[in-house]
């Protein structure tokens, strides 16, 4: 048996503890905003928060989050980020912005006005292969809500 | 049947003159329609009675209920359609609520590929807009007692001219839905200065679906008793399962099943490759069993394919003459050989990754099988599925998720008739999951191509011929096996379709065999054709010591519609008659002009340059202008424009998103986009080696769409191929050298 807590509640979970988070949160806990890209740390779309910090779900095991807090899509609560997306209408297909979102809003929380490199490094590891890459950038940087939307 | 008034009037004879003969855009037909498990709540306020056509329909809570029936993949569909639908029905926004059709043959095609959503059904959805207005008008003229001229709708409600009388559509609904739909002759459309909806960039409907985690893709649906799968498929094309050791897989924790697929029968279309699927309570235990499967292939014919060897082939081959698809003035031998210019451009394989690989949930029972797909051909799913059950269409339910990123991967349905196959051996719900190794090894993979082309320049530096010729295995190999040239259908892409103003034009296609399932990917053979005549006409311009758009101006000529007919050459227009969709220079000519103004204002500095492209497809326009700076081998891509002539757009903030989308999938192609195969079999597996672009290489990118009143053209692929041409042009305009094969990664550092 493995405890995990997740978006505040804590889940008890019988199964291989080796087993990525990934997994866990989709087939088992049917939390599936939480997406497979790649399953091997490669694209981001699985990003998740464990005690704050920006990890892959798909190359973490259930039995290394025992103690620790782990945040989802479905449960980030950073409005004002989810707002400064909606005002770039960043998504196109949305497959890839739970991880996006999840990165920059680890991101914004220790540098709410983050510099251009900054942004680079914090978000490099996530792929979007609509293109959403110059929207993103620029709902970062919109996160105080000082910029003009774009139409 | 009462229930069901509104849709029987609609007779086929009413469909035919509404659409014309050769549209069969809706068939009869009384059965609901389903909606996407994700609006379930918030549909429960409507009922079929409540169904004005097949399109619209209105809730007592005054909502409007519009049916989008194409796929949404990223391109904001399911905003466009509901936004032309519910201009016409003069329907507010805010309490606009879309449901995704089903799987169904009543609206027509529902097949979302080749940038075709809009530019077919723009005039259909304004008249199913138009036609439920008009019923609404009746409704209220009756309740009133009053001629139909004197009520008009407007901001969700009709109202009496004159008078102080309103009804909202949500008090109309019930009424309306009973008369008998209007003849197509009575409908008056909009003219464009009257659209509320056409031409807004509204945010797209999923929104906070997506920024919640909410939306749901092929993989989220969890049907009660759901298990998950993956398959083990034959590495190379054409190979079988010879034979299988499943004792260690069977032990592994949490595995149910082992099911072996059908091994595909000659050409392979939308047959699963065959090999054995794992099947067991969740998709890691899954995954975890295929690794220990023990299984032998049998030889194949393919086992020898190497793709460097092949491309070598391929360049081979350009140098010496083809099948002609294209002729104009005089033969060759006739040509001027004042000067003669040549060049060979290549592009390698190339694969779909969109960023949710093939995902899909089947539950077949004794009734039939309902799927949760990720697809981009709801229909073709539907006819697949029940071709491999050997049950009949009406007995499988197509349900279409969003999809994570289609680009023509997902409009090959092989992968929901694979799990309907697992499903209805195990009698279970399976969800199947294709890895990311599955997608990049197991695909429908854009073809490696070479192409040559040659000009004849004369004495005063004027282009007199130029000849081309194409070589890549067909898409049609992958339907007809005998197939080993480039078709007509895949030429027209940007090939033989440009307008070039010079005496004497040559296109030729040249043999290409296949050696694994080729597909369409966002802008098909546009791609290699793009960056090979792009290219070119940039090698000219440098020849003859001109700017890339004088030159450009100058191969195309005056303003003018290019008449092909009169040519003798019979041309498929992605299949738009020439007289809707003309093949027409005056909108190049102002994309070059604003693209060099655009340019100009941002000049090339140190070891910088500016390159362009320009190319039509889709039956729209699009011109790319790419800076990049070079420090040594690093290339550095620093600025991008994007210019499209869509004609009317519907959603402009989603065409810009198209265009911003459209440049980085082209750089990501350019840069890094090679699928190698090495004894028959793909040497990539994931993203360390088949790379996309990221965050950090990407420029900042400008879009101007061009104001235009023409008719909606293709928006989701033209933006992609001037990307490539466009940044092989700036490297030479920064100083650097000539690149002919892609990827670009090749010859320098990202």
């Amino acid at each position: 048996m493995t405890s995990l807590k997740i978006n505040g509640r804590l889940f008890t979970l019988d199964a291989d503890p080796r087993m990525p988070l990934l997994w866990a949160l989709r087939d088992l806990m049917g939390l599936t905003g939480t997406k497979y890209g790649c399953g091997a740390g490669l694209c981001g779309a699985c990003t998740v928060h464990v005690d704050g910090e920006p990890m892959r779900a798909c190359l973490t095991s259930i039995q290394s989050l025992e103690g620790k807090s782990v945040t989802t899509i479905e449960g980030l609560a950073d409005d004002k980020l989810k707002d400064s997306w909606r005002r770039h209408k960043v998504p196109q297909c949305g497959f890839c912005q739970a991880g996006q979102l999840m990165s920059a809003a680890a991101l914004v929380s220790k540098h709410p006005a983050p510099s251009d490199s900054q942004i680079d490094e914090a978000m490099a590891g996530n792929i979007c292969r609509c293109g959403t890459y110059t929207r993103i950038r620029a709902a970062i940087k919109d996160y105080q809500g000082k910029q003009e939307a774009k139409s | 049947m009462s229930k069901f008034t509104a849709v029987e009037n609609f007779s086929r004879r009413d469909v035919l003159k509404l659409f014309g003969a050769s549209g069969g855009a809706l068939m009869l037909g009384a059965s609901g329609l389903g909606w996407s498990p994700m609006l379930a709540a918030q549909t429960a306020a409507f009922g079929e009675e409540q169904r004005l056509n097949l399109f619209v329909a209105i809730g007592e809570d005054n909502k409007v209920y519009l049916t989008c029936h194409r796929s949404e993949m990223g391109q904001g569909i399911r905003t466009g359609i509901p936004q032309v639908l519910a201009d016409e029905l003069e329907a507010d926004w805010d309490k606009v609520v879309v449901m995704q059709g089903l799987a169904d043959k009543r609206y027509g095609s529902q097949n979302t590929d080749g940038s075709r959503s809009i530019r077919k059904d723009y005039d259909k959805m304004r008249e199913m807009g138009a036609m439920a207005r008009q019923m609404l008008e009746q409704a209220a003229a009756e309740r009133w007692q009053v001629p139909v001229t004197e009520v008009y709708a407007k901001a969700h409600a009709v109202h009496h001219k004159g008078g102080d009388k309103r009804l909202s559509y949500g008090e109309l609904a019930m009424a309306a839905a009973k008369l008998p739909l209007p003849d197509a002759k009575t409908l008056t459309l909009k003219t464009p200065d009257q659209f509320t909806q056409i031409g807004k960039g509204h945010t797209i409907v999923d929104m906070d679906d997506m920024l919640g985690g909410r939306a749901i893709y092929g993989a989220d649906n969890r049907p009660e008793g759901l298990v998950y799968a993956v398959i083990a498929r034959p590495p190379v094309f054409g190979s079988a399962l010879e034979s299988i050791d499943d004792s260690a897989a069977r032990k592994v924790a949490g595995v149910l099943d082992i099911v072996t697929l059908p091994i595909p029968k000659g050409a392979p279309a939308f047959q699963p490759l065959g090999g054995v699927a794992v099947v067991a309570t969740n998709t890691w235990s899954a995954l975890e069993g295929r690794k220990a499967l023990k299984l032998s292939w049998s030889k194949s014919a393919n086992d020898s394919h190497n793709s460097k060897t092949y491309l070598g082939t391929l360049k081979q081959r350009v140098q010496e003459p083809g099948k002609v698809a294209r002729e104009l003035g005089s033969q060759p031998q006739n040509w001027p050989q004042d000067k003669i210019i040549s060049a060979t451009y290549t592009v390698p394989y190339l694969a779909h990754a969109p960023m949710e690989p093939p995902a899909v949930i089947a539950s077949v029972d004794k009734n039939g099988c309902e799927l949760w797909a990720s697809t981009q051909t709801p229909q073709s799913t539907q006819e697949n599925v029940a071709g491999m059950l050997g049950i009949d269409e009406s007995k499988v339910k197509v349900n279409v998720t969003l999809l994570g990123g289609g680009f023509g991967r997902k409009s090959k349905p092989d992968f929901s008739v694979e799990v309907a196959f697992i499903s209805s051996k195990i009698n279970k719900p399976v969800l199947l999951q294709w890895s990311r190794e599955d997608e990049l090894r197991n695909g429908y993979l854009h073809a490696i191509s070479a192409q040559y082309y040659q000009a004849c320049i004369d004495d005063k530096g004027k282009v007199q011929a130029i000849l081309s010729r194409s070589a890549f295995p067909s898409i049609g190999s992958t339907f007809d096996s005998s197939v080993d040239t480039p078709q007509p259908f895949e030429l027209d892409l940007g090939f033989t379709d440009i307008p070039w103003d010079i005496s004497a034009v040559r296109c030729e296609a040249v043999k290409a065999e296949s050696h694994t399932r080729i597909g369409w990917l966002r802008s098909v053979s546009n791609i290699q054709h793009g960056f090979g005549v792009g290219s070119f006409v940039d090698e000219l311009a440098i020849a003859n010591g001109k700017s890339c758009t004088a030159q450009w101006r100058e191969l195309l000529g005056k303003a003018r519609v290019e008449n092909f007919a009169n040519q003798g050459f019979e041309y498929g227009n992605y299949g738009e008659d020439q007289s809707r969709h003309p093949v027409d220079v005056g909108r190049y000519l102002k994309l070059i002009d604003r693209a060099e103004a655009l340019m100009a204002q941002k000049p090339a500095g140190k070891n910088e340059g500016w390159g362009f492209a320009i190319h039509r497809s889709f039956v729209a326009y699009a011109a790319v202008a790419i800076k990049v700076r070079l420090d040594g081998d690093k290339l550095t891509v620093v600025d991008a424009i994007a210019l499209m002539d869509a004609g009317t757009v519907v959603n402009p903030d989603r065409v810009a998103a198209q265009m911003e989308g459209a440049v980085m999938f082209g750089l990501s192609l350019a840069l890094f986009g090679e699928i190698d195969f090495d004894k028959g079999a793909v040497t990539q597996s994931n993203f360390h080696d088949y790379p996309l672009l990221r965050l950090p290489q990407c420029p900042p990118i400008a879009t101007e769409i061009i104001a235009s009143s023409a008719v909606p053209g293709g928006v989701g692929e033209p933006g992609v191929p001037p990307v490539a041409p466009a940044l092989a042009n700036a490297i030479v305009a920064a100083g650097g050298k000539r690149y002919r094969d892609l990827p670009l990664s090749k010859h320098l550092k990202i």
